[in-house]
């Protein structure tokens, strides 16, 4: 079930668009950002664009950034590209892993992180480059990964 | 050295409000342009020798000519701005969307008056959120000082802009495929003819281009077509911005006059290479462009240059591949990209990219089969031009080509049963658990 903060947003959203459906991803993200991720609200958001729950559930698994399962509290986008993996992000995302206790794809223990693979985050000339949350952090080393993730506990 | 694209950016990277934008000469070409025959618009572009900085680097006046024009067309039309960056390596579009918003603002407006468009969309990566909130108030500040919206200075033209922020994968920035995207689909390719500009959002007129040359359109306008053609060093017009990552000492990118030679980029802008690390390669723009070499680094780098040298110009953004790194390994690395980032749709890409990925990954652990450089080679071919539905799998194996071309001894290295330059590795799969199929978040 929507709340009724989220059906206010997902009107004002939709009055933005020229047709209801081109609204869809716009959509989505409003309910991610209520609760993380998308779940069987995926029923009452098709009514309300106007498109078959099949149709929507196909928008929402195209989009890397949609979550169809939960996610932790910070999500971690971590740039795979080949700049960054030229400049060291075998390191990066070594001490990442290795200080979460999880590998690429999974989310940690205590639900406050999940980690995923990025395309190129167009920070290449500080690479190498990540994003938690809306945040990008840029000319990492091993050593400042420790510092961000502290900031996030 | 004239850098119209970039010469106004403050040096904190603060973007210029529209007042600032003005004092230093910014919407003079809205004013100009609607005292201006839409078609006498359309021709400048085209005198211009502007070419498209998208990537496959058409020429913008020409593709605008094809866009119907008359009281009788298809309504509404559209123009949609290209700003979804994700070609590894490249940087550019990001700093003239974080720099200067007014400026891309100002071409898109000059533009869609030129072409009679009613609706005009930014279309935006999701990670670029400093991009995506000062392209939003500059919006705002357009449409409240009258350059947006119904009658734009009191002349009889009328635009409305949006923002549209997409939601990640890089197939989106193929032009047809952001047309579904912009329409709440999935992001595939759609079948071309008919082209976006017949038959593109919702079947309407639609032309797209990209930030970079959008960017370039007030400049054009405002200053003259031979002022714009003198700030090249070649007949394509107008300046680059041209990016270099990698291990070289200053990794940037620099607004320089169209054809400026790989040697100076590298040397002089880029400061050299970095300490202890030396030149074997490079992608001369962005990932899905094939390798050159040193033999070619006084190539000047213009689209038909580069093309005479065996790859492409692309984004213009170049990644440097020094000594102390596996071209296999980097191979390895553009190979899962485009693998991960394929669409699915058609079958030689869906299925070859994750092929070439697994016999790279074999290679570089030192357990390739013989045959396996033939295989790679044949897959090339297999997913070269004409052979998939969209530009992404030829585009990804420009790369993988080349690297067999003028890396061959590395790959061999790999199938003899001896080590690579970088040693054993483990066996990891993770990044394919990331593919279409198997998303751990879905
Ligand atoms: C897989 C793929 C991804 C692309 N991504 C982008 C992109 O992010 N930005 C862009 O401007 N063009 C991208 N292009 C090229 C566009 O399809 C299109 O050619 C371009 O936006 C046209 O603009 P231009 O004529 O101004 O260069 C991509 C093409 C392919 C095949
Ligand atoms: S070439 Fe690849 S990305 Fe392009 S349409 Fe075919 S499967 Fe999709
Ligand atoms: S390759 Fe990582 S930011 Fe571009």
């Amino acid at each position: 079930m929507l709340t009724e903060e989220e059906r206010r947003d997902i009107e004002r959203e939709i009055l933005q668009n020229e047709r209801k459906r081109a609204a869809a991803v716009e959509v989505l993200k409003i309910v991610q950002k209520h609760r993380g991720w998308v779940s069987d609200e995926i029923h009452d958001l098709a009514g309300i664009l106007e498109m078959t729950p099949a149709e929507l559930d196909a928008v929402a698994t195209f989009y890397s950034l949609i979550f169809r399962k939960p996610v932790g509290k910070h999500v971690i986008l971590v740039c795979d590209s080949v700049s960054c993996w030229v400049m060291g992000y075998e390191k990066i995302l070594d001490q990442l892993t290795s200080r979460l206790g999880i590998g690429l794809n999974e989310t940690s223990a205590d639900g406050q992180f999940t980690l995923l693979p990025v395309a190129c985050l167009g920070a290449c000339d500080r690479a190498p480059a990540m994003m938690i949350d809306e945040m990008l952090y840029t000319y990492l080393t091993p050593e400042k990964i420790d510092g961000i993730l502290e900031k996030y506990r | 050295m004239e850098r119209p694209l970039t010469g106004n950016m403050k040096p904190d990277r603060q973007p210029l409000t529209l007042k600032e934008y003005e004092e230093v000469g910014g919407y003079q070409a809205v004013h100009k342009a609607l005292r201006m025959a839409p078609p006498d618009i359309v021709d400048a572009v085209k005198n211009s020798n502007l070419r498209g900085r998208g990537g496959a680097g058409f020429p913008t006046g020409i593709k605008w000519s094809f866009m119907p024009m008359g009281s009788d067309v298809p309504r509404p039309k559209y123009l949609i701005c290209n700003a979804d960056e994700m070609e590894p390596g490249t940087f550019k579009d990001r700093l003239l969307l974080e720099g200067n918003p007014h400026q891309l603002l100002e071409g898109m407006i000059v533009s869609a008056y030129a072409l009679n468009v009613d609706i005009a969309y930014i279309f935006l990566r999701w990670e670029y959120r400093l991009a995506a909130e000062r392209i939003e108030r500059a919006i705002a500040e357009a449409y409240e000082n009258y350059y947006l919206g119904k009658n734009i200075l009191r002349s009889d033209y009328s635009l409305e802009l949006r923002l549209h922020v997409s939601a990640g994968r890089y197939i989106c920035g193929e032009e047809t495929a952001l047309l579904n995207a912009l329409e709440g689909k999935r992001a595939i390719p759609r079948a071309k003819p008919p082209h976006p500009q017949v038959s593109g959002l919702w079947g309407k007129p639609t032309i797209v281009n990209n930030t970079e040359t959008l960017c370039n359109i007030p400049h054009i306008i405002t200053k003259g077509v031979e002022w714009y053609k003198g700030l090249s060093h070649t007949k394509d017009g107008g300046t680059k911005i041209y990016g270099m990552s990698g291990k070289v000492k200053r990794p940037g990118a620099w607004e320089l006059p169209m054809g400026t030679s790989m040697k100076e980029l590298l040397e002089v802008h880029a400061g050299g290479m970095k300490e202890g690390y030396q030149f074997r390669g490079i992608l001369p723009g962005g990932a899905s462009t094939d390798f050159l070499v040193e033999e070619h680094l006084d190539v000047p780098m213009d689209y038909d240059s580069v093309q005479k040298a065996g790859s492409r110009m692309g984004t213009g953004q170049m990644i440097v591949l020094d000594h102390k790194t596996c071209p296999v390994g980097m191979a390895l690395n553009l190979e899962r990209f485009f693998a991960r980032e394929s669409c699915g749709l058609c079958t030689p890409c869906r299925e070859g990219l994750p092929w070439i990925a697994m016999i790279l990954q074999a290679i570089e652990e030192g357990e390739g089969q013989p045959g396996d450089v033939e295989i790679l080679e044949q897959q090339c071919r297999l997913l070269g031009p004409g052979n998939t539905f969209c530009a992404l799998a030829p585009g990804a194996v420009e790369p993988l080509q080349s690297a067999l071309k003028y890396f061959r001894e590395d790959f061999e290295r790999g199938i003899s049963g001896r080590r690579n330059a970088r040693g054993k590795r483990a066996h990891d799969n993770s990044w394919r658990r990331f593919t279409l199929t198997t998303n751990p978040t879905k």
